[in-house]
């Protein structure tokens, strides 16, 4: 029962905040079940809970994982917008409070539900509940982003749908499209219709992931998004695509069809790598610097799923890496957008004189980003390697190496100039509010303390994840 | 009733091509609205017996596929004072052929998809014929208002597509499935709209402020 008010109270709580009129009360609906969403998952952790609804929702460590990141961010991003939406004009954020709420309820359905047609149900709500937001300034570029995003997710989508229906055709016995019957019916599926379940999941899912050639809609939307909707989209929105794409994985691995999944994996996670590095080179602009990165870091997460042995293992420990610092630079980018009023690097050249915490985070985060050491995406990344290299494929290792060492300039090149170049006309910079830098420098401090340290109830359910994504590192 | 849903599927067909060959918006809507008729009558058709599950399936799509969405889009044309398809990227007799050639290639795969308990021969490469349609329209049609006929055909075959699993599949995942799909339609009228006011046209081609 737990579950299913885990999805239905922020999903009520939406309707609320749209109802009711003073702002400090819509503000503390969203801050509110955004901190009772983390307390609930937060005892999620320590004691283990029965599937309810006849095996339709039930918590596994992947979707524990999944569910724990997308809360957290949200509680960040929660508090964040109390401090973004003071410095907008006074419409007090009636749309934008409620889809976030109906965002997080969306993606707790995601991160719950072990049958697949719900889970469906779920990615395509938390699809439309941000499509509101990304239009949230109402002028021709967010308009055209809003219309890029919804045409290409919504067909995605749907053909992530169709894949579903083929797994239903593919599937003989036990409960229809529950996830652990699949697994363990694995045998029993027919392979021709599981493979192309596969491909149209993989398409549909992928899309939503953002991965190359796929991600048309990503710098466009994360570029035109606010900040903090782009941070949750980055961190949250791709990880939730990426627990679809898993799923149906494990399902379609169970079946012994092995072969046949990893190469595409691994193909989509070169191709967006090479993408990516391609389109950082000469970016101009931080939220598409930011929008290619995650293509890149979508990359790596399926490349280590496709890869097998240790691959797994870093999969998921790069989730949730990937998702706590997409979520800060997206943060701290916003506040530099919400002083200087452009993304681009060129207005916001010297922007540690101006706001020195959010200069610092992001020069941190530039190198947590990139994988470097001590931060958690350096011990993700590595693992990845080690598993391309422990199974057979140095090539593949070679050109992540190079790939990674293009992108580190590429994205160097432009927050360095952003954090030291002076700039032209100094502009006397207000103090930052508590609220919005508060939530980068947790994030921030929690993703270097993953580099140093996995806490051993984290380390657990990471391999037990990564188990039942493949091999047992 | 064996032969009705096979009429009831062949009618479908007849739907797309119309859909692929009218220039006036208004008369691909009555097309879309027809489709979503025949889509509430099909789940009755291909499974007698007057089951609860059926029916309320077959109410909700009627509701949505062939009243609510058809007035939607209605309206917005009207707002929007968009009458036809000008310019699609390819002329409508290919179309046409384009459309008659993805029905040969759906009975063609349909004959390599093993399904057990199919109860029409039909359902797979209607289906199959009605998302290629779809995506045609998708891709080959300027106007924004096109375009989201286009992810409705779309959803519509892989609605037949679903009809297949019907009975593995339960009935509150449908109603969610269908109220997603009218939500997403819903915001993209919208957006529609918006695009409309912004740029003076629904054309979706203007859209080309953002690039790398």
């Amino acid at each position: 029962m737990l579950l299913l008010l885990l999805v239905l109270l922020p999903a009520a709580m939406a309707g609320v905040a749209y109802l009711v009129r003073p702002v400090p009360l819509r503000l503390g609906c969203l801050v509110g079940t955004a901190f009772v969403h983390l307390a609930v998952v937060g005892w999620l952790w320590a004691v283990p809970l029965a599937p309810t609804l006849s095996g339709w929702l039930a918590i596994d460590p992947l979707g524990l994982l999944v569910l724990s990141v997308v809360s957290l961010l949200f509680a960040v991003v929660a508090v964040y917008a109390v401090g973004f939406l003071r410095t907008e004009p006074p419409r007090g954020g009636r749309v934008f409070v409620t889809g976030l709420l109906g965002f997080l309820a969306g993606s707790t359905l995601v991160a719950v539900s072990h049958h697949l047609a719900l889970l469906w149900v779920g990615m395509e709500t938390t699809t439309l509940a941000l499509a509101p937001l990304v239009y949230h300034r109402h002028d021709r570029r967010s308009l055209e982003a809003v219309w890029k995003y919804l045409l290409l997710s919504s067909v995605g989508i749907a053909l992530a749908l169709l894949g579903t229906f083929f797994v239903a055709a593919a599937q003989t016995s036990g409960r229809p499209l529950i996830l652990e019957d699949l697994v363990s019916g694995g045998a029993g599926l027919q392979p021709a219709l599981l493979r192309t379940a596969f491909v149209f999941l993989l398409v549909g899912y992928g899309t939503k992931m953002g991965l190359a050639p796929l991600h048309a809609w990503k710098p466009d939307t994360y570029g035109e998004a606010p900040s903090l909707v782009s941070g949750l989209m980055a961190g949250g929105l791709t990880s939730c695509a990426f627990l679809g794409l898993a799923r149906i994985t494990e399902v379609t691995m169970a079946a012994g069809q092995a072969a046949f999944v990893e190469p595409l994996l691994l193909a989509f996670g070169l191709v967006s790598l090479v993408v990516a590095a391609a389109f950082i080179i000469g970016q101009a602009d931080l939220k598409r610097l930011l929008a290619y990165s995650s293509v890149e870091h979508m990359g790596l997460l399926v490349l280590g799923l496709g890869l097998g042995g240790v691959g797994p293992y870093g999969t998921v420990l790069h989730l949730v890496n990937n998702g706590l610092t997409k979520g800060f630079m997206f943060l701290a980018v916003g506040n530099v957008v919400l002083v200087t009023g452009s993304a681009s690097s060129e207005a916001a050249r010297g922007i540690l004189r101006r706001l020195p915490v959010s200069g610092v985070v992001l020069l941190l985060g530039l190198f947590a980003v990139t994988g470097s050491p001590p931060f958690g995406l350096f011990l993700s990344e590595f693992t990845i390697l080690n598993a391309a290299i422990a199974q057979g494929h140095p090539w593949i290792a070679l050109a992540v190496v190079l790939l990674l060492a293009l992108i580190f300039v590429g994205m160097a090149a432009v927050v360095l100039e952003v954090v030291y170049r002076p700039a032209e006309t100094p502009a006397p910079a207000p103090r930052e509010s508590l609220l919005l830098v508060a939530g980068p420098i947790l994030l921030l401090l929690a993703v270097l303390l993953l580099g140093l340290w996995v806490p051993p109830p984290l380390h657990r359910v990471l391999l037990d994840a990564a188990r039942g994504l493949g091999v047992a590192p | 009733m064996s032969g009705l849903h096979d009429l009831l599927l062949l009618c479908v067909v007849l739907t797309n091509f119309w859909v692929l060959g009218t220039t006036r918006m208004s008369s691909t809507i009555r097309a879309t609205a027809i489709q979503g008729t025949l889509l509430a009558a099909l789940p009755v058709a291909l499974h007698p017996g007057w089951s609860l599950h059926m029916l309320g399936l077959a109410a909700g799509t009627f509701l949505v596929k062939a009243v609510v969405l058809p007035t939607f889009l209605s309206w917005a044309i009207r707002e929007a004072a968009v009458r036809r398809e000008v310019e699609p990227l390819i002329g409508f007799s290919m179309s046409l052929t384009l459309g008659a050639m993805a029905v040969a290639l759906s009975f063609g795969i349909a004959q390599h998809i093993p399904l057990p308990e199919s109860a029409s021969s039909l359902l797979i490469p209607v289906a199959l014929s009605t998302v290629m349609v779809g995506l045609l329209v998708l891709t080959t049609r300027n106007k924004a208002l096109s375009q989201v006929i286009g992810y409705l055909v779309l959803e519509n075959g892989i609605y037949v597509f679903g009809l297949s699993q019907v009975e593995r599949v339960p009935f509150l995942v449908e109603l969610g499935v269908l109220l997603d799909i009218f939500v997403g339609i819903f915001i993209m009228g919208i957006v529609v709209f918006h695009i409309n006011r912004a740029f003076d046209s629904l054309d979706s081609t203007r859209l080309t402020e953002l690039k790398d």
